[in-house]
């Protein structure tokens, strides 16, 4: 190869040279230069249908390998597109790289033809963001973007490349060993305050690990259980960290906060010490912080300094990298026992096994009523032996899925956590399936998330990427619809999506995939055991499901998480306190 | 209260604008802020006044930028602390005199003298610069233009041990 190229040429050079296997975007005029080098690479591109779908799908990808997922756009409207996407993997840590055109350098300003401010719109929901103005800077760029991205607290980093730059001849290099004298992300915590950490998890009674999805991406989910066991801690997984402890493991709790499980979120409540582990303290985990775990002190270790004390004072923090640490506690805890058994904490055990059999995660399903959601989602799971990757929209069947989905290991659970977005899942599961194309990945939609991404199909079919997708028609945006009936007197405004229900199994054959529907309990296994029987497309079921039914338990956003509502029949007086939060 | 951080960052463009963005999206006030070259070409040296409770997270949010090499607080009496202003007063006939007066006390330098103005510029301490503004304001200001903050930390004063330029 001769070492003269184009910027173009540079660039997807730089791409192989980072491993990366497949992209996911969509061309336009300003990016047109980067696909023409595209189509001699061994890099795959799948061709989204909508660049938001190609920014969810790298997501996706990144959330089921651990790679760096890559998404392409164009300039303008392909960059803004991209917005929610990286907005999502910024606040999910997600490791992805965005690739945009943009207008020739000389244009930029002149409000060019798809010209936009990538730069700017994008600089507050990336973790780093360039403007390259030179094509024999991209070798540097490209590679402090996968670095960026990938290490420390994983994110989405940007690389605007003007149409110029990408056309201008350069010589290829080796990228320069990377320069950057502000970013030195922790890896080892201090050793005195892991000292400090086991000693106050020796004294403890009543101690919980509280985990986030950080433990996840660190990929530290080895060491999470090996310490748990060790210091005997039961675990609360939060929303994003489902599967970092096995479900089924004694010391599990599952998940906690506003809609947890009562033991989950009422151990932390009453917890005297919460060891958390790269999670954040985030306000659908916490509620009213003032009155969150009130008795506890806090060991709280994350890999971003800016995490620690943000919403709660840390008694002893720890910065680093989860794994890392993991392993330092696990060390000095070894020393100091010595061979001896952790202390025993009976009552804190017998306490939390009480409020587990009180308080179980439960659900009936009548044969002759309507479907119920937990139900298709146990059933997915015993039919599978849990052996899936579960992608999820945004809404109650989220929610559920978190519930009763039993998680037996890391990266199998692939949702939009911190920005909620709705239409994650088609896409995400897409992208999931392509960088695991041996396992099973279904994603668990809701009717109207589906209907905001279900145009991703169509690349699932063309591209051979066989997701299969659950489409949980309640027939309403089903959460907010709650929200209305627990807090609004009833009033349905803008939530019903019946007043025209899209004939889902035409849309899934329309798009290339195969239609299914079950209406009654009945047909449930059926269907599951018809989607779970085809590898060789894309699968929609349309289960049409109880359109009046409610996520439980449940804390009322921004109330205290002593307050856990189990059901309906306790719920608070709609005439008191309005919830002040946005779902 | 005030709180005075200097931040080290590299001169890279734009990286402005990802320290405004940032306070602008986390809610920091920034009372101040004044940019400028540092003894190392590669480095800027932003100096920031906030007026708000949450220091600790506006350092940590400042370290996050991928861009910042330092930040440093300087806690008061601990830095030097700069400000240059330029203010224009109403000054007929009969006032010019004890205005003159005034501005020699404070050192300011008169930079431009109209038929009914006078305009000093004052370089020194901020609080001094607050003193001068009071003590024209009677007289009618009609202009002005200040500066952001500038301020650098005091050296080791010690004798046994050489002082170092620490960076601040
Ligand atoms: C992009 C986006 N728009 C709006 C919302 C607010 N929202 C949260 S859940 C929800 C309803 C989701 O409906 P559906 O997909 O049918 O799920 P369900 O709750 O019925 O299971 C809405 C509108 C959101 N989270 N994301
Ligand atoms: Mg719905």
């Amino acid at each position: 190869m001769s070492n003269t190229m184009t910027g173009a040429q540079a660039l997807i050079h730089a791409l192989e040279s980072q491993g990366v296997d497949i992209v996911f975007g969509v061309p336009g005029g300003a990016i047109l230069p980067a696909y023409d080098p595209l189509l001699d690479s061994p890099i795959r591109h799948v061709l989204a249908r909508h660049e938001q779908g190609a920014g969810h799908m790298a997501s996706g990808y990144a959330h089921a390998t651990g790679r760096v997922g890559v998404m392409v756009a164009t300039s303008g409207p392909g960059a803004t597109n991209l917005i929610t996407p990286l907005q999502d993997c910024y606040m999910d840590s997600i490791p992805v790289v965005a690739i945009t055109g943009q207008v020739a350098t000389h244009s930029i300003g002149n409000d060019a033809f798809q010209e936009a401010h990538t730069w700017g719109i994008s600089m507050p929901a990336t973790k780093h963001n360039y403007l390259v103005t030179d094509a024999a800077d991209i070798p540097e760029v490209i590679n402090e973007a996968f670095h960026l991205a990938s290490t420390g607290r994983p994110g989405p980093v940007l690389v605007d490349l003007p149409k110029d730059v990408l056309a201008a001849t350069m010589t290829w290099h080796e990228p320069k060993a990377i320069k950057l004298p502000g970013y030195r992300p922790s890896v080892k915590g201090h050793p005195l305050q892991v000292k400090a950490a086991i000693d106050l998890i020796l004294e403890s009674e009543r101690p919980v690990l509280y985990t986030g999805g950080g433990v996840i991406r660190a990929g530290a989910a080895d060491e999470l259980r090996a310490f748990a066991e060790l210091a005997d801690l039961p675990v609360v997984t939060t929303l994003m960290a489902r599967g970092a402890m096995p479900d089924s493991h004694p010391l599990c709790l599952g998940m906690s906060g506003m809609h947890g499980s009562y033991t989950a979120t009422t151990a932390i409540q009453r917890s005297d010490l919460l060891v958390a582990i790269a999670a954040r303290f985030d306000d659908r985990v916490t509620g009213e912080v003032k009155s969150f775990a009130p008795k506890a002190k806090v060991i709280h270790v994350d890999v971003d300094p800016a995490e620690i004390s943000k919403v709660r004072k840390a008694d002893v923090p720890i910065v680093g990298d989860a794994k890392a640490i993991l392993g330092q506690l696990i060390d000095v805890m070894e020393k100091k026992l010595g061979g001896h058994r952790s202390p025993e904490r009976t009552e804190w055990h017998e306490q939390i096994a009480e409020w587990q059999r009180d308080y179980p995660l439960a659900f009936e399903q009548d044969p002759n009523g309507p479907i119920q959601q937990q139900y298709v989602i146990s059933e997915l799971h015993r039919l599978t032996g849990g052996n899936a990757i579960v992608v999820a929209g945004v809404g109650q069947h989220q929610m559920w899925a978190a519930q009763f989905w039993g998680f037996e290991r890391p990266n199998t659970w692939i949702n939009s956590g911190g920005l909620g977005t709705m239409g994650y899942a088609v896409p995400a599961a897409v992208g999931a399936k392509a960088g695991m194309p041996d396992d099973i990945v279904f994603a668990i939609d809701g009717d109207g998330c589906f209907q905001m991404t279900m145009q991703e199909l169509i690349t699932a079919s063309v591209e051979g990427i066989p997701a299969k997708i659950a489409v949980m028609n309640n027939g309403s945006l089903g959460m907010v619809k709650q929200w209305q009936k627990l807090f609004y007197h009833e009033r349905f405004s803008a939530t019903d999506l019946t007043r025209h229900t899209p004939d889902y199994v035409k849309l899934a054959e329309a798009m290339g995939c195969v239609g299914i529907r079950a209406e009654r309990p009945a047909d449930v296994v059926p269907a599951l055991e018809k989607a779970l029987a085809i590898n060789d497309k894309p699968v929609v079921i349309d289960f049409v499901c109880d359109p009046d039914a409610m996520v439980f338990p449940m804390v009322v956003a921004g109330g205290t998480n002593d307050n856990v509502i189990m059901s309906a029949s306790d719920l608070p007086d709609p005439a008191g306190p309005q919830p002040e939060d946005v779902i | 209260m005030n709180h005075v951080i200097n931040v080290q960052v590299e001169n890279k463009p734009g990286v402005l604008a990802r320290v405004a963005s940032m306070f602008a999206g986390r809610g920091f006030n920034i009372h101040s802020l004044a940019v400028g070259p540092t003894a190392d070409p590669e480095m800027s040296r932003m100096t920031i006044v906030v007026d708000g409770p949450e220091m600790e997270q506006i350092i940590k949010q400042l370290y996050k930028l991928v861009h910042t090499v330092k930040v440093t607080e300087l806690s008061p009496g601990q830095g030097i602390e700069r400000e240059i202003m330029m203010v224009r007063v109403n000054a007929e006939a009969s006032k010019r005199a004890e205005i003159l007066e005034a501005a020699a006390i404070f050192k300011a330098k008169t930079v431009d003298v109209g038929l009914s103005t006078l305009t000093f510029e004052l370089a020194g301490d901020p609080a001094a610069l607050g003193d001068f503004l009071e003590l024209m304001r009677p007289y009618g200001i009609t202009d002005m233009a200040k500066s952001g903050r500038i301020a650098i930390s005091r050296d080791v004063k010690t004798n046994g041990k050489k002082g170092r330029l620490r960076s601040a």
